[in-house]
């Protein structure tokens, strides 16, 4: 089911963050979200997520607004994995990956067969099942952003909106998340990632949704968005976009871009 | 877990008949079953103090644990929301203004002060429920009620009443009856279940707020259950005691090692441990030496405040 962006306006304490937004993400496909510091990714994400609500236009799943979804039901549609990687009780590892599980529980009832298998498969999908009864604030940062994901790939959401999942890792971990991220998509379930490096969105993005101040500077098909002329105005930096011999996009940032007087 | 939890619930038992057996005079189990006429210090004085003690320590513990794992920090307890010093100024003004000799009136006067602040609390929380905006919000509720009750204090015109307030403030379950038990143990059991279902939203509050939220948790009404639930419990508690301390903060923090981080994990457990803790240190207040108690309140602190600085120089590593 395609989330859909929809004249999106939002306003967070008296400033425009979004403004005017519109855009349609595709299940099946890896969509990076990308732009500048403050050009509103997160927010935009965080619309998509329904955890701030837009003072105007709409974020759609289908033809339902998400701000009108039942928590629970839109939980488990939609799983959002923010920036902040804290885990703020020392819990084991898969008492955190069975968090993502909630929704689709009824309150007190405790996990049933159903919500072990899926811990267990996302577990298995992100390589942590070694890791379940571990403390999760002892494991090393790549380890700890693998079991984060598993979290939510646990829920089993037909869209998975990712905040930045690949801050503070090295460049294998780096990999790990983007690959199981898309072999989500492959699955035909939707992907969204708020990515920083062009590089990784080169190689990973299907699509590319372009943002600056608030605004879509470009959006569409990886290959038609990531171009110089496109990169140099929502980063002002000099890009060169290769192709890699199998085909793959390569964005190489050059550096600041040369003033134009 | 359940073996754990059997071992805690047979301690709570143990306290209870601690607590029914031990004071200035001892009286052993066999007695129970005779005519002997000490039976009825047991059941006239003993058993209701020990029902007082068991329910609040329950009701303590179980909303420290409740705090602490909405406020995501170790050091939260029922005192950092204001609902026990606001419950003691109803209490203290019931006392200063002479009306308190009914233990009804007191009893009102307190749980009507602690359901004002948590009124307050929630008006001023409601539009962005966040622990941080809680945790400021009961901070100002508690300095405001305690300066109210010194201001108060210092104003009464009569020695007598300041001399019953000071008493009663520092907390105690001396000459509680069962009247008094009857009176608070319906909001404190209401309160309870509230508590208790805070559970689930509880734990997914460990992934953060946002996660949280992502999750299907409503922050407004977990926090709705929260006020509800401690203005309740702690409110009543208050009103027929007074303030008895660090229970709540304590004992999360000694079961935490044991039963596991998770915070509705905990809740049980932190019900039973307060019951313990708090049934053990009344017995223990009864053996002081001399004609008289040492009240509650003060037994608590002096056991928990060093007890705490134990615990901060050893954990100091965990709790990053």
């Amino acid at each position: 089911m395609e989330l859909i962006v929809d004249r999106l306006e939002v306003t967070l304490s008296g400033r425009k963050v979004l403004d005017d937004v519109n855009a349609i993400l595709r299940p099946g496909r890896v969509t990076a979200i990308l732009g500048p510091n403050g050009a509103g990714k997160s927010t935009l994400v965080r619309a998509a997520a329904a955890l701030i609500a837009p003072s105007a236009g709409a974020v759609r799943l289908g033809d339902r607004d998400v701000t009108a979804l039942d928590p629970r039901e839109r939980a488990r549609r939609i799983g959002y994995l923010p920036q902040d990687a804290r885990v703020h009780w020392n819990i084991a590892a898969s008492d955190v990956v069975a968090l993502g599980r909630a929704p689709h529980r009824a309150p007190f009832a405790g996990p049933d067969a159903k919500d072990a298998a899926a811990v267990a498969r996302a577990m298995a999908a992100t390589e942590t099942s070694h890791l379940a009864h571990r403390p999760v604030n002892e494991l090393s940062g790549g380890e700890r952003a693998r079991v984060l994901l598993a979290r939510v790939l646990a829920g089993e959401p037909d869209w998975l909106l990712a905040d930045e999942p690949l801050a503070g890792l090295d460049p294998r971990h780096q990999f790990d998340i983007l690959d199981r991220l898309s072999d989500v998509a492959r699955q035909g379930r939707g992907v969204a990632i708020v990515l920083h490096d062009l590089l990784h969105a080169g190689r990973v993005a299907d699509d590319v949704l372009l943002v600056k101040d608030g605004v879509v500077l470009a959006s569409g098909e990886a290959g038609a968005v990531l171009t110089p002329d496109n990169l140099r105005t929502a980063f002002d930096i000099d890009v060169s976009v290769l192709r890699d011999p199998e085909g793959r996009l390569t964005c190489l940032p050059r550096g600041r871009a040369a003033l134009t007087i | 877990m359940k073996g754990k939890l059997a071992l805690l619930a047979v301690l709570v038992v143990l306290a209870f008949g601690l607590s029914l057996i031990a004071g200035k005079s001892w009286i052993p189990p066999q007695i129970w079953f005779s005519n002997d006429p000490r039976f009825a210090i047991i059941v006239e004085l003993r058993l209701p103090r020990a029902i007082l003690g068991l329910a609040i320590g329950a009701v303590l513990g179980l909303s420290g644990a409740v705090l602490q794992g909405y406020l995501r920090n170790p050091l939260a307890d029922p005192a950092v929301v204001g609902v026990s010093s606001s419950a003691a100024l109803g209490a203290v003004a019931a006392i200063i203004l002479g009306i308190a000799g009914n233990p009804l009136v007191l009893f009102a006067c307190a749980m009507l002060t602690a359901g004002g602040a948590m009124a307050l609390l929630a008006a001023l929380t409601w539009r962005s429920p966040s622990p941080v905006q809680f945790i400021l919000a009961g901070t100002v509720l508690a300095s405001l009620a305690g300066a109210l009750t010194a201001f108060l204090i210092s104003v009464a015109p009569n020695p007598y009443a300041v001399a019953e307030v000071i008493d009663w403030l520092m907390g105690a379950l001396t000459d509680r009856s069962i009247e008094d038990v009857r009176t608070a143990l319906p909001f404190m059991a209401l309160g309870a279940i509230l508590l208790f279902l805070t559970g689930p939203s509880l734990d997914a509050l460990t992934l953060g707020e946002a996660a949280a939220r992502s999750l299907g948790v409503r922050l407004g009404r977990l926090q709705a259950l929260i006020v509800l639930g401690t203005g309740l419990t702690i409110g009543a508690s208050v009103a027929v005691t007074g303030v008895v301390g660090f229970v709540g903060l304590v004992v999360p923090h000694l079961l935490r090692p044991i039963f596991g981080h998770r915070p509705a994990a905990l809740l049980l457990p932190s019900a039973l441990g307060g019951a313990a803790l708090v049934l053990i240190a009344d017995s223990l207040c009864r053996l002081a030496p001399g004609a008289g108690e040492v009240r509650l309140g003060v037994a608590m602190a002096l056991i928990g405040a060093p007890f705490f600085l134990m615990l901060l120089l050893k954990g100091r590593t965990s709790w990053n």
